[in-house]
């Protein structure tokens, strides 16, 4: 992929700059539509996932007891993975995007909401709410593009390095929550220098952290265990299996979120004053969703939803499936491509682009560098490049 | 004694990390949501209709509530159309049970839902009973309860609990027609045997209740310690009575809104730990804005008598609805301002 300002046939080049606004108020206004009729139906979905996520890690945790046996052992693991994806997904994740913040619940909001994770939430919250949904695919300024450890677009320079990077990817995969965690805290650059090592604000978060990371794994790694008597290495494995799915599985879906292919990148300078019409343009063009049933829908955390999610990151999850239609006859009637697909085709994409940008590229159009943009807006701004 | 408390509170340590991280009360609450000792609640008992619109509410307090003293109100936590909204009401009941009687108030969002939809088994957020309207413990041998509409609440919880301490006791109460008297029957055979005198007055035949017309009712007024609760206006109009009699230390009032005097300019609010910025109106209080634009914000009464609601304000001008004083904050200055009776007067920044 190529940044879209560098692409050969602009997919936006057909439209003008009162198109791009009137795309924002015709989003606006479907926003506006389900934010007058949030309600109890609301409500009752979120806290009913919320239950159903509750009893099943209870019950798993308990069935764990006796991972001893097989058949405890499989049910226990597999119960507690899929309680450990709705934790992140569909509760932790939205509620801390402030999706349910309206119900003025204290214990579902987004200033109180901790979850099962390495990454405290606070840290992520700003790392993901601020940055990533931000600078949505910015080359540079997104780090969600490849953690800041991955070449993820033809612009970024090659470097050998790279060639080991379908492996950083897989190791990032098993052990995602780290990653966040990580990705969070911005270790790479902060370790880079060492008045960054030791600047407070740095070394503040760290021992947070630290100390969630301590709790986590005391909870899944010793105390369930203990709890287990003679199951305790079973129960060790059953959690640290999990642990695994879980991760394997959030980070296949974000990687379909922002990855595969028909998904655009954009240039650095090309989000200067950008208006409300554009901004809502590149979220459109920089995510993509993945096709299926509801309970698709549900184990992602409607991040199926990708880019209705970009759209109206705080609109409540459940309401995604339901302004879905409307968003894809927006893209249809200003000739965009709304990127869908089953998640094995959206998975296998993304897979190929991280091989691919492994290599270097084969012709170098894309590095070259980019002609002075133009301030006047952006149909302008994101015009076709000469090669 | 201590090895015992220290094994305790080490087995809470591991239960904690059980569940972390939630709190084990979280995975409780799936099953008995009365017993949080986090979080209260109560349980809707029995649903009583009083008049055509007003409702009792029966409720059963989940572990941790403590015991009401009469005239005090309770603050109920009602989810309306998925939105948690709290409002006081006060106890009813003597202390040992928990009641409220809901009265309709026009356009209201709560009191409405309450009356329409509250049934027995549903379960409501509550918080500790408040609130200083409650007789001495001395108890004045003589006293007078001017009460109009809804405000008979926290009089009918005394008057259940405590009638048999006073020995002289007159009740001045206002509604529109006979069949609107909230307690209506029980206040009626409380006077037919000779336990209180009352007074009823049906403002629709006889017009609203003036102090000059209350003392022609009860010669003898400047003896009583009274107690009042009713609309603003009446309790304005007693307030100045007293006041100028030199009473002023025997009366005491229970408001249900803010008098409101004065609205603000209007403007926009910054939230600025949670980043919320609201467009607010000069009419609505910043509690209410902030509670619409999903910031969770500490209240109490909502109507400027118990500062549970107080803020900081770090930026800006707000203005006291009540009595249009303008606060204004200069760079660096932080002046705590009560949310539920402050309206922006332009911008304005709070650290919240
Ligand atoms: C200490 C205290 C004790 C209270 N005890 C009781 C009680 O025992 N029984 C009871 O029914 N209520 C009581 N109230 C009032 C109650 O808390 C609510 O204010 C009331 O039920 C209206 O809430 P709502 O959500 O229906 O109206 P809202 O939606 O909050 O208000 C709708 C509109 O009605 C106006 N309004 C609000 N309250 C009143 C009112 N009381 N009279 C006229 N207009 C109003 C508002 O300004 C607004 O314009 C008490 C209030 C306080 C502060
Ligand atoms: S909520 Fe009681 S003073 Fe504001």
């Amino acid at each position: 992929m190529t940044t879209l300002q560098r692409k050969s046939v602009n997919p936006i080049a057909h439209l003008t700059a009162a198109d791009v606004e009137a795309i924002g108020r015709e989003l606006d206004a479907i926003r506006d539509e389900v934010i007058a009729s949030r309600g109890a139906r609301d409500a009752a979905y979120i806290r009913k996932v919320i239950s159903v996520q509750r009893r099943l890690e209870l019950g798993s945790r308990a069935v764990l007891l006796f991972s001893l046996f097989p058949p405890a052992w499989l049910a226990g693991t597999a119960g507690l993975a899929i309680a450990k994806i709705l934790e992140n997904m569909e509760i932790g994740h939205n509620v801390m995007h402030g999706q349910w913040d309206w119900m003025q619940d204290p214990k579902i909001h987004s200033t109180r909401w901790e979850w099962d994770n390495a990454s405290p939430a606070s840290q992520w919250k700003h790392s993901h709410n601020e940055l990533h949904h931000t600078y949505t695919n910015v080359v540079g300024r997104d780090n969600d593009l490849g953690y800041g450890i991955m070449r993820v677009d033809e612009s970024q320079k090659w470097h050998p390095l790279y060639l080991a990077q379908p492996l950083w990817n897989f190791v990032n995969a098993c052990f995602f929550e780290y990653g966040i965690a990580a990705y969070d805290l911005e270790l790479g650059r902060n370790l880079a220098t060492r008045k960054r090592r030791r600047a407070p604000a740095f070394r503040a978060a760290v021992k947070e952290v630290r100390r969630k990371i301590g709790k986590q794994v005391l909870k899944d790694y010793i105390v369930h265990p203990l709890l287990s008597g003679p199951s305790f290495l079973h129960t060790i494995a059953a959690n640290f299996t999990a642990n695994l799915i879980r991760n394997l599985w959030t980070h296949s879906v974000i990687m379909c979120g922002h990855f595969p292919k028909g998904v655009e990148t954009f240039e650095r300078t090309s989000i200067e004053g950008e208006t409300r019409g554009e901004w809502y343009l590149r979220q459109m063009l920089g995510s993509a969703n993945i096709s299926g049933g509801r309970l698709m829908h549900i184990m992602t955390g409607n991040l199926s939803h990708q880019i209705e999610h970009h759209l109206f990151p705080d609109l409540p999850s459940n309401r995604y499936a339901e302004v879905a239609p409307k968003v894809r006859d927006l893209f249809e009637r200003y000739g965009l491509s709304y990127t869908s697909g089953p998640l094995p085709k959206q998975v296998a994409s993304a897979w190929a682009k991280v091989f691919r940008l492994a290599l270097p590229n084969r012709d170098d159009s894309a590095t070259a560098p980019l002609a002075a943009p133009e301030p006047r807006g952006l149909a302008t701004r994101w015009q076709r490049t000469p090669v | 004694m201590a090895v015992v408390q220290a094994l305790r509170s080490g087995a809470w340590r591991v239960v904690e990390l059980l569940s972390t991280p939630l709190v084990p009360a979280d995975y409780l609450d799936e099953i008995a949501p009365l017993r949080n000792p986090g979080v209260l609640r109560c349980r809707i008992e029995q649903v009583r209709p009083e008049t055509r619109d007003a409702v009792t509410l029966v409720l059963r307090p989940g572990r941790g509530f403590r015991p009401h003293e009469p005239g005090q109100y309770v603050r109920l936590g009602v989810d309306v159309d998925g939105v948690r909204r709290w409002r006081a009401y006060s106890v009813t009941s003597a202390p040992g049970g928990l009641s409220v009687t809901v009265n309709a108030v026009p356009g209201g969002v709560v009191s409405n839902h309450l009356i329409a939809h509250a049934r027995p088994g549903q379960v409501l957020h509550l918080d500790q009973a408040a609130g200083d309207f409650v007789l001495p413990p001395d108890r004045p041998a003589k006293v007078l309860f001017v009460t109009a509409g809804s405000g008979v609440t926290p009089v009918m919880g005394m008057l259940r609990t405590h009638l048999g301490e006073l020995r002289d006791v007159v009740v001045v109460h206002s509604a529109p027609i006979p069949e609107a008297v909230v307690f209506g029957a029980e206040l009626r055979e409380l006077a037919a045997s000779g336990r209180i005198r009352l007074v009823e007055r049906h403002t629709r035949a006889d017009g609203r209740l003036t102090p000059e017309a209350l003392a022609a009712l009860v010669p003898d007024l400047a003896e009583r310690h009274t107690w009042a609760c009713g609309p603003n206006g009446m309790l304005d109009d007693l307030g100045a009575y007293w006041d100028e009699a030199g009473l002023a230390g025997r009366l005491h009032v229970e408001r249900f809104r803010p008098a409101t005097a004065a609205i603000g300019e209007g403007g926009k609010v910054t939230f600025g730990r949670t980043g919320t910025v609201v467009d607010a109106d000069g009419s609505v209080p910043l509690l209410e804005a902030g509670e619409a634009a999903g910031v969770l914000m500490p209240s109490g009464c909502r109507m400027g008598i118990c500062f549970t609601c107080v803020l900081p304000l770090t930026g800006g001008a707000v203005r006291d609805l009540r009595d249009g004083r303008l606060t204004t904050v200069t760079e660096g200055e932080v002046v705590p301002v009560q949310t539920c009776v402050s309206a922006a007067a332009g911008p304005c920044h709070l650290d919240h």
